[in-house]
């Protein structure tokens, strides 16, 4: 199933996720704390979530028809808050002024009660798959096989390790939820170093495949490759869907690319051996990102 | 000395008192809250009848989801079907919900704000010969301390109806703790019931605010009954008490709880519950700040349940009415 995506939709998406990752390290950078590595490597599937795929309504984000997208793991929301504002959902000045800070829309973790169009408070990992499959067997209830409705569940790969994450992956495998669809950001690390160190995943297409899911794997930075395989995921009838998508934690910005010493820190907020000092860390990573790794020369230069 | 608008069982100190199963009530509360309103869902973790949801599993099979064993699940899902507008039930023996799945219902339901009901059955030491593992002692201190969270403890299975159907009028998460025995009935169709009030079951006072007590007894769950029967005996003694039955535990009535302490000045709480944080707790933190006097707690002090049968272990860990009258009277003595 090739898509065809035409080449201003491409650029379109391309330039969405640059401005995310730019836009998420401008508000990490002023909080002083948070996730980095997480967001940069989500930007992209975020970009073609909420510019391509996503059935919604910045604007009415309360909207009946709209697909549900639960943010398991919490922790890496300034991709989430960063493409919801750049989509119209929150200003993003704000965003970048106000991340972490006391009174935020943009608490540290995701909260409904402060920032009422996120579908979840979230953070605490392995039970947002629960909650998307709450949403997806209420959704079949009220509308059958066809409601044409999905619910988006986006989870970590280091989240895998709670068992509350597999009995949601087994419930919607005896359900035939054919209305879920999850991403798992398959970026191999987690706080106390990689994931296949800390406890193994692998063989992680066979564990979905095992619980009746219908399984892809794909190139979390190729659009093409994401939307691609989100069709044929809304496709497939009678299965949960998973993605296991590849990507690379801290996409954009070179030093913090595949180290997992970047999972929990921001730029700006620590010196660490072998990483640019921390004076520097902010201003680098947004030069990179302006220019696309040195290949163009921005005119924000 | 049974206050008339309270509407009690005529029957409630005989020798053949009726006795019905807690849970049982929640079993019908549920059917009738599900034909009111078709926004209510069943989620059950492989305790479908011995939680009593199979009532409603029968007539409405198409809103019921059979979870199996996997109660941090069962808390999380419902909280998704509620973000979707149902009102989902979820039932498990409160050790495993509202104990092994906290977390799930503190952060899914109770700090998502979602409109989920959970139903712990088999609580206190009562369940008998299944032993401490699955005797939960802790449920009402680890419920009642989560923001947004209500928390009812029926009396007796009328109650336990009119509880549950209440529960599915409300946008709050709530939990309700349900006994596995069967506990004598203490109310009728007509009680009064509203979630946050408690109820005057018992009073040598007659409603007279003015009119002094020697003590007041506030009691919980299916405890009520032997309070009741330990006011008699001191009312047949000459002693002046009332009986407070509290079945909301979080939000409190503390107007009723300032109101006892007032006229007696000397409070007994009582619970099938660890004395730490639960009800009793609950009572004194009230009564710390609106009316301070003694307060005797009874209750398990600090232990672990065992095998037993339902009355042997309310010896044990003193909860029997002898226990009760002990702690009437010395905290009336306490008072001088």
């Amino acid at each position: 199933m090739k898509v065809h995506l035409h080449e201003k939709d491409l650029r379109m998406l391309e330039e969405k996720a640059n401005e995310i990752r730019q836009t998420l390290i401008e508000a990490l950078i002023g909080a002083g704390s948070g996730h980095s590595a997480g967001p940069l490597g989500m930007a992209d599937i975020f970009a073609a979530l909420f510019f391509y795929i996503l059935r919604h309504d910045p604007k009415n984000p309360a909207w009946e028809e709209r697909d549900r997208l639960v943010l398991s793991n919490g922790h890496i929301c300034p991709v989430l808050y960063s493409a919801m504002a750049h989509a119209g959902y929150a200003s993003v000045e704000e965003y970048k002024k106000t991340l972490r800070k006391f009174g935020t829309k943009f608490q540290g973790h995701p909260h409904r009660q402060y920032f009422g169009a996120v579908e979840t408070s979230s953070g605490p990992l392995g039970s947002g798959l629960s909650q998307a499959v709450g949403m997806a067997l209420a959704d079949r209830m009220d509308r059958g096989r066809s409601s044409g409705r999905f619910i988006y569940a986006l989870l970590s790969d280091a989240e895998e390790d709670a068992g509350n994450l597999w009995e949601a992956a087994m419930l919607a495998g005896k359900e035939k939820l054919g209305n879920l669809i999850a991403v798992v950001d398959r970026n191999n690390i987690q706080i106390d170093g990689y994931t296949e160190d800390i406890m193994p995943l692998e063989p992680l297409r066979q564990k979905w495949e095992a619980f009746n899911w219908h399984v892809q794997e794909i190139d979390g930075h190729n659009f093409l490759d994401i939307i691609e395989h989100i069709n044929e995921a809304k496709a497939v009838f009678s299965k949960p869907s998973v993605i296991l998508a590849h990507t690379i934690p801290g996409k954009g910005v070179s030093f913090m690319e595949r180290d997992f010493k970047w999972h929990g820190t921001p730029p700006g907020a620590s010196d660490m051996p072998g990483e640019p000092p921390k004076g520097e860390q902010g201003r680098l990573a947004l030069e990179e990102l302006r220019t696309l790794g040195g290949r163009i020369i921005s005119e924000h230069q | 000395m049974i206050p008339e608008e309270a509407k009690l069982n005529p029957k409630l100190f005989d020798k053949d008192v009726e006795q019905v199963p807690i849970r049982k009530g929640f079993g019908e509360g549920l059917l009738a809250a599900g034909e009111a309103d078709k926004r209510v869902v069943g989620l059950c973790a492989d305790l479908t009848e011995s939680t009593q949801m199979h009532l409603f599993r029968n007539k409405f099979p198409e809103r019921f989801v059979e979870m199996g064993v996997a109660e941090q699940n069962l808390a999380a899902v419902a909280s998704g079907m509620a973000a979707m507008g149902k009102i989902p039930f979820i039932t498990s023996y409160a050790m495993f919900s509202p104990g092994r799945n906290w977390e799930q219902i503190r952060t899914t339901i109770c700090y998502n704000d979602r409109s989920v009901k959970i139903a712990g059955s088999h609580a206190g030491v009562s369940v008998g010969p299944d032993g401490g593992t699955h005797q939960a002692i802790e449920d009402l201190a680890i419920t009642r301390v989560i923001p947004r969270m209500v928390v009812i403890s029926p009396c007796d299975s009328i109650e336990a109806k009119k509880a549950t159907m209440a529960a599915a009028k409300t946008t709050s998460p709530t939990y309700i703790r349900l006994a596995r025995e069967k506990t004598p009935v203490i109310t009728t169709g007509e009680t009064p019931f509203e979630i946050g009030q408690a109820a005057v079951f018992f009073d040598s006072s007659l409603g007279d605010p003015t009119s002094k007590l020697d003590a007041g007894i506030a009691a919980t769950g299916a405890l009520v009954y032997k309070a009741l029967k330990v006011a008699k005996r001191l009312s047949e003694e000459g002693r002046k008490v009332r009986v407070l039955n509290i079945s909301t535990i979080k939000p409190i009535d503390e107007k009723a709880i300032a109101a006892l302490a007032r006229q007696s000045g000397a409070v007994v709480t009582v619970e099938e519950h660890q004395i730490a944080g639960g009800f009793g707790s609950a009572v004194a933190e009230v009564l710390a700040r609106e009316y301070p006097c003694p307060i005797e707690f009874i209750g398990v002090h600090n232990q672990f349940g065992q095998s037993g049968k339902p009355e042997e272990l309310l010896e044990h860990y003193g909860m029997g009415e002898g226990r009760i009258y002990e702690a009437a009277l010395k905290v009336m003595k306490r008072k001088s």
